[in-house]
């Protein structure tokens, strides 16, 4: 561990331009996507717990709405876990990797 | 030859198999990088596998089946709330973890902080977390192998519990991070191939057809189409509008819990680089997802095959619901002798479960009091490497002893609940202040300890003044009743509260370092100064 505690560096960094955007990249995709899924899985939940009658709709057979309500719960965090993933790769770790260059370029 | 004989055979050489790796393990456990963290060398493939195998406990093998089995549906909604957990795990802490943390959760609360009170809190919580987590394991394998393996006698029990706790005690002080890591990812790659053997003998024998399956589950379980919807065993009708505000409470506990459970956080240690902490979760989610998607065929396939009742004649909670499946759907299948092999399969496959979980609890715990509370506590941070794992092993032992002592006596008692508290304690006091040290600037000292103790004292005292403590047929003491809140999981109160202790702690003082604020931050979106993995 050869990084110096060199906060100016650091500050430096997080006023600047680039690390401003990969903070924009990295929020303004991760916070609006938890607060859908968390929404998302609270309305499986309440709707889970208050209307039993709608959950209760058989569909196909003996598949309801509940089971289908609950397998689409899997399917949306698979889904969302591949989105992250191919955006951390294509919007953010470039930036990160060239960031992290130019600090420790500084720092060593 | 007896399936309890055959059971003992493979349990024997899975643990043969594991200590070896264990031994072979210690051999390149040489600093306290090794110790702790596996001199952060595995890939993310094999950390995905290992947090499969660190979370899928027996509580969601056998107990999410066996719900599922007696219940119906309500099982069900206990495995999603496990699984969409691990997004906020992805998108909000993995990685910031890995490039900012080093050993424990604490090393990131305290990055910017006044170290001491920090660390303490970090302390407490993750010890206190680990060990009711721990404890629920225990007493679950007590009474799970002497079902499996045929030992009814009270003295059996005991040593089965003693059993347990000395391996996983050898575990971790021989083979550390490394061979605790190593001791998951066999046990992951055997419970994803049991459970996938047994699933695909019951969807055929139901011609693969999900709603004859469904179907036969709903009219063997005597409870007709209301087992195939929430309501039979979490927030039912007559419970009323508690009872539905403790189903909610225990959904968003779940959710929010797995993000803050330390034995978790430690493992995004393990890797090289952020993003194979990002690739590990991801294979987490893929593993963890299909299992939970197994384990609904398990436990439908349980009640069609077996019968409800048959179930819950052998345990009352079901918990023997998916070794009573194995041995139908073998018999059915192959023959009396295909039944006993995968019977044997499967209980071998639950040990190896039971025995993954707990020493992964037990090196987080021990890991926390000797990084956190000796070295950086007590000692204030002027300890040698070698020292500090010397603590850490003897911790080991001694956490192990206490859960043994601990889990003896309660073997009586109903401590199922045990698993809600420490996932609730996560959520309320752990969440919290990870959150706000990565995403808040003003966050600082008396706000991450007011975070940590005002969640973890709130969870407590509710679940103490609850129906899970006392006053319920169900309860841990159900013969006295000291309750007074209608709900038996405290998340709804007690996470919106540690939320608001972590906020008013930190406004009403005055620390605040701006400059550090921007070093955790650069850090932890870019990577710089983060612990590099271990040569060898």
């Amino acid at each position: 561990m050869t990084v110096q505690h060199d906060s100016s560096v650091y500050e430096e960094m997080q006023a600047s331009e680039q690390f401003q955007e990969l903070r924009r990249r990295y929020r303004s995709w991760a916070f609006p996507m938890t607060v859908a899924f968390l929404a998302w899985y609270l309305l499986y939940v309440v709707l889970s717990g208050f209307a039993r009658g709608f959950m209760g709709t058989k569909l196909l057979g003996e598949i309801n709405v509940a089971l289908v309500f609950g397998v689409l719960q899997f399917v949306s965090t698979f889904l969302i876990a591949w989105a992250y993933s191919r955006h951390a790769a294509a919007k953010l770790d470039p930036l990160a990797d060239e960031l992290r260059a130019q600090v420790e370029e500084k720092t060593q | 030859m007896k399936h309890e004989t055959l059971a003992t055979i493979l349990f024997l050489l899975f643990v043969a198999g594991t200590l070896a790796i264990t031994f072979w393990a210690s051999r390149n456990t040489k600093t306290a990088t090794d110790y702790y963290a596996g001199g952060r060398s595995f890939s993310g493939v094999q950390n995905g596998l290992a947090i499969g195998g660190d979370y899928m406990s027996a509580a969601s093998f056998l107990g999410i089946a066996g719900i599922i089995a007696l219940s119906g549906y309500d099982g069900f909604l206990y495995s999603i709330g496990f699984l969409v957990a691990w997004l906020v795990a992805l998108l909000l802490v993995a990685e910031l973890m890995r490039n900012s943390g080093k050993f424990t959760m604490a090393d990131v609360l305290a990055f910017r902080m006044s170290p001491r009170p920090v660390r303490t809190a970090a302390g407490v919580s993750t010890i206190v977390v680990s060990i009711f987590y721990l404890l629920a394991q225990m007493v679950g394998a007590g009474a799970l192998v002497g079902l499996l393996l045929g030992i009814t006698s009270e003295s059996g029990k005991v040593w089965t519990i003693i059993a347990v706790g000395l391996l996983m005690v050898i575990y971790v002080v021989i083979g550390g991070m490394k061979g605790t890591t190593w001791v998951q990812i066999v046990k992951a790659v055997m419970l994803m191939t049991g459970a996938a053997l047994v699933t695909l003998l019951v969807l055929g024998k139901f011609g693969f057809n999900l709603s004859t399956l469904l179907g036969d589950a709903a009219q063997q379980s005597g409870k007709g189409d209301a087992f195939l919807n929430a309501g039979l065993k979490y927030g039912t009708e007559a419970q009323g509008i508690w009872g539905k505000i403790d189903l909610i409470s225990l959904g968003i506990a779940l959710v929010l819990g797995t993000a803050g459970l330390p034995h978790i956080l430690i493992r995004f240690y393990t890797v090289p680089t952020a993003k194979d902490a990002r690739k590990s979760v991801m294979w987490g989610i893929g593993i963890i997802g299909v299992f939970y998607l197994l384990t609904l065929v398990l436990g439908f396939g349980a009640a069609a095959v077996v019968g409800s009742e048959k179930i819950a004649a052998a345990n009352a909670a079901g918990n023997t619901a998916a070794p009573q499946l194995a041995e139908a759907i073998g018999a059915d299948i192959f023959g009396e002798v295909g039944g006993t092999i995968l019977l044997a399969v499967i209980a071998a496959v639950a040990f190896a479960t039971i025995l993954a979980v707990v020493a992964g609890l037990t090196l987080a715990s021990s890991s926390s009091f000797a990084h956190d509370l000796y070295a950086h506590v007590f000692k204030k941070g002027q300890v040698t490497d070698k020292q500090e794992v010397r603590v850490a092993r003897i911790a080991a032992f001694v956490i192990g002893a206490i859960a043994i002592a601990l889990a003896i006596p309660a073997q009586s008692l109903n401590v199922a609940f045990l698993v809600a508290l420490a996932f609730a304690v996560a959520a309320s006091g752990n969440l919290p202040a990870i959150l706000y040290s990565l995403f808040w600037k003003r966050f600082n000292t008396a706000g991450a300890v007011s975070a940590i103790y005002g969640g973890l004292v709130s969870a407590l005292v509710l679940v103490i003044f609850s129906p899970a403590v006392s006053g319920a047929p169900t309860a841990m003491f159900p013969d006295v009743d000291f309750h007074l809140i209608p709900l038996s999981n405290p998340g709804v109160f007690s996470i919106p509260i540690g939320f608001l202790c972590g906020y008013l702690g930190t406004i009403f003082s005055k620390e605040y370092n701006a400059s550090k604020y921007a070093e955790i931050e650069v850090r932890s979106l870019t990577g710089v100064g983060m612990e590099k993995a271990a040569e060898h």
